[in-house]
């Protein structure tokens, strides 16, 4: 070993060497997470405008929040509906393509990129895109719709139907990023097990639910996880496509904690918003951890 | 179920049945690319339209039926964009975050990521842990104190709180690169020090340039997610000089929020330069998403 040649002092200093190499990412850990995250919860207990001074008002933010603030349940409810019905499209849609995917079949490079450049597309454009896509006169939809003979909808101004919409538009966005971690899985089943199960005589259907789906376990729990995270914490399409509207139906966790910080100015408010939603995500986390246990194979 | 059909014992294997059994593959293949073909003109479809709503004019944008090719193309609507909305100061911002973004994102997580990897130096683990964890911490917990912060350090309508904090590194960074270093071999490393170089030689002749797919796959991670960012930028800037390309979409929108080919062709400005980017390197792309799979 060359250290055995360097001079002893140089030796005892390289065993800190280390801690340069991680100061830049620690300076701004230090800055830009560990310091917000304790104000934040100091300021969860208080009542602060930032323009007067913070007042301190112990858990009142909380007792508020959770029994006299209506919208609050209400933008839970839709955060929850929008959860509901994104999670089994993006984890069986996403499935399904990422198993025809993985067949050898020409043009596969093809197909790959056309469900993954939704993903790489910002929120503004797919917002702007898919109102337009949405537009209940003169949208391309509701002309398809008209085309079979079925009536137009007003997708976006409709309170029933606007949120819906606004899955449908994330659904499309996020595909791809769920098709590559379903592809990598599928990499890894070995295929002797498929070739076993042709020996056996099981024909697609019954190796896609024998083997595919228990095999990817992992996968599909992950995407789970990721989706009900990912929708907990959605703002960008509803801001750009619906503003919350119409009547609140689109109005979810985080744009109605982005009102009230930005908006209303209510800081501590907003902060005692914020770690109720980080304590749901680390309690459907964790439960979503446990039971995966029973179903997961790994 | 076809269980009667399928249950054939594999004694059956004669030539005849290997026969049907090809033709049977091949009909499979073509039906699943038939499928595949559908669908993916089916996800593409929604570009198209809006690449053709940008060359419409207004008055045949609000026709219906819509038509799908557009009867006279136009300009019109890129022109009046970037006549009424400075969209070139719009991409100099946009650039200039990104691109300092990446730079510093590279250097500081390279320096971590090596750091974890290759030293030995006291708690180590422990303070990876600590990194890892907070990539279970929402955005949404710390973006509160940021803003007030920004607001105390006087940095309201500056870059700098788009960029800094990019810079100095990143959780997802600095695990990518450690779990790149590790799969390689630590031959050369050993050598350069045999060579005499010291550790940070050794990181910067060595280990960088071997670290370079995993460098890509960070860099382009970090410029899409900093071109496509739009809650940042709404939080931070409200001066329209320093809006981003983002933002210079989302004003167009309250401008003319009926212009629709106007806000096509606002949409397809800001997502052209990211597409041409993720095309080249789709590869690198796929591989940074799959590690971000790999913890779960």
């Amino acid at each position: 070993m060359a250290t055995t040649a360097t001079p002893r002092r140089s030796i005892r200093w390289s065993r800190y060497e280390g801690y340069l190499f991680i100061t830049p990412l620690f300076v701004g850990m230090i800055a830009f997470i560990f310091i917000p995250i304790i104000v934040s919860l100091i300021m969860s207990f208080t009542k602060w405008d930032i323009v007067t001074p913070p007042e301190f008002i112990g858990v009142k933010n909380f007792i508020q929040l959770l029994t006299g603030d209506r919208m609050f349940w209400k933008v839970l409810g839709n955060t929850l509906r929008y959860v509901v019905l994104s999670i089994p499209l993006s984890v069986t849609i996403p499935l399904v393509l990422a198993v025809l995917l993985n067949q050898k079949v020409p043009g596969v490079t093809f197909y790959r990129i056309a469900f993954f450049l939704p993903l790489v597309t910002s929120v503004v454009a797919v917002g702007l895109l898919w109102r337009w896509m949405y537009d209940s006169d003169f949208g391309l939809i509701n002309y398809l719709l008209k085309s079979i003979g079925l009536q137009g909808q007003k997708w976006l101004s409709d309170p029933n139907l606007a949120m819906p919409s606004v899955v449908f538009a994330t659904v499309w966005q996020g595909l791809g990023y769920n098709i590559i971690i379903y592809l990598a899985g599928l990499q890894g089943i070995p295929d002797h097990l498929y070739e076993a199960a042709t020996i056996d005589g099981a024909n697609d259907l019954q190796k896609f639910f024998r083997i595919t789906i228990p095999m990817l376990t992992p996968q599909i729990f992950f995407v789970l996880v990721i989706s009900f995270i990912g929708g907990f914490q959605s703002f960008g399409l509803i801001y750009v496509m619906t503003q919350g509207g119409p009547v609140n139906s689109t109005n979810v966790y985080v744009y109605y904690l982005w009102q009230t910080a930005i908006g209303s100015a209510k800081m501590g408010y907003a902060s005692a918003m914020a770690w109720i939603l980080t304590l749901i995500m680390f309690a459907a986390t964790f439960v979503q951890v446990r039971v995966s246990k029973y179903w997961v194979h790994y | 179920m076809s269980r009667t059909l399928t249950a054939a014992p594999p004694s059956a294997a004669a030539p005849r049945w290997q026969m049907s059994l090809r033709t049977a593959t091949r009909i499979k293949k073509t039906i699943i690319t038939a499928i595949l073909i559908v669908l993916s003109i089916a996800a593409l479809f929604p570009f198209y339209w809006m690449i053709s709503g940008s060359l419409k004019t207004e008055f045949e944008a609000f026709q219906f039926p819509p038509t799908i090719i557009p009867q006279e193309p136009t300009l019109e609507n890129y022109q009046g964009l970037t006549r009424d909305l400075p969209f070139g100061l719009f991409y100099l911002n946009t650039l200039k975050i990104a691109g300092l973004s990446v730079l510093g994102q590279l250097i500081t997580s390279s320096l971590a990521g090596y750091a974890f990897a290759r030293l030995d130096f006291p708690g180590r683990d422990k303070l990876f842990l600590v990194v890892l964890s907070t990539m279970m911490v929402p955005a949404i917990t710390t973006i509160i104190p940021l803003y007030i912060l920004v607001y105390q350090i006087n940095w309201v309508n500056t870059h700098y709180p788009l960029i800094v904090p990019t810079m100095l590194g990143s959780a997802y960074g600095t695990f990518l690169l450690r779990q790149y270093m590790l799969s390689l071999p630590k031959d050369l490393e050993d050598a350069a020090r045999i060579d005499g170089c010291n550790t940070f030689q050794v990181y910067y002749k060595i280990a960088l340039p071997l670290m370079k797919p995993a460098l890509a796959t960070l860099g382009l991670f970090t410029f899409m997610g900093q071109w496509n960012d739009f809650f940042g930028p709404l939080i931070f800037v409200d001066k329209i000089d320093l809006y981003t390309v983002q933002l210079g979409a989302n004003l167009a929108q309250g401008q003319w929020y009926t212009d629709q080919p106007r806000l096509m062709a606002g949409s397809v400005m800001i997502t052209l330069p990211v597409l041409l980017v993720f095309i080249f390197l789709q590869r690198y792309f796929v591989r940074g998403v799959n590690l971000t799979g790999i913890q779960g």
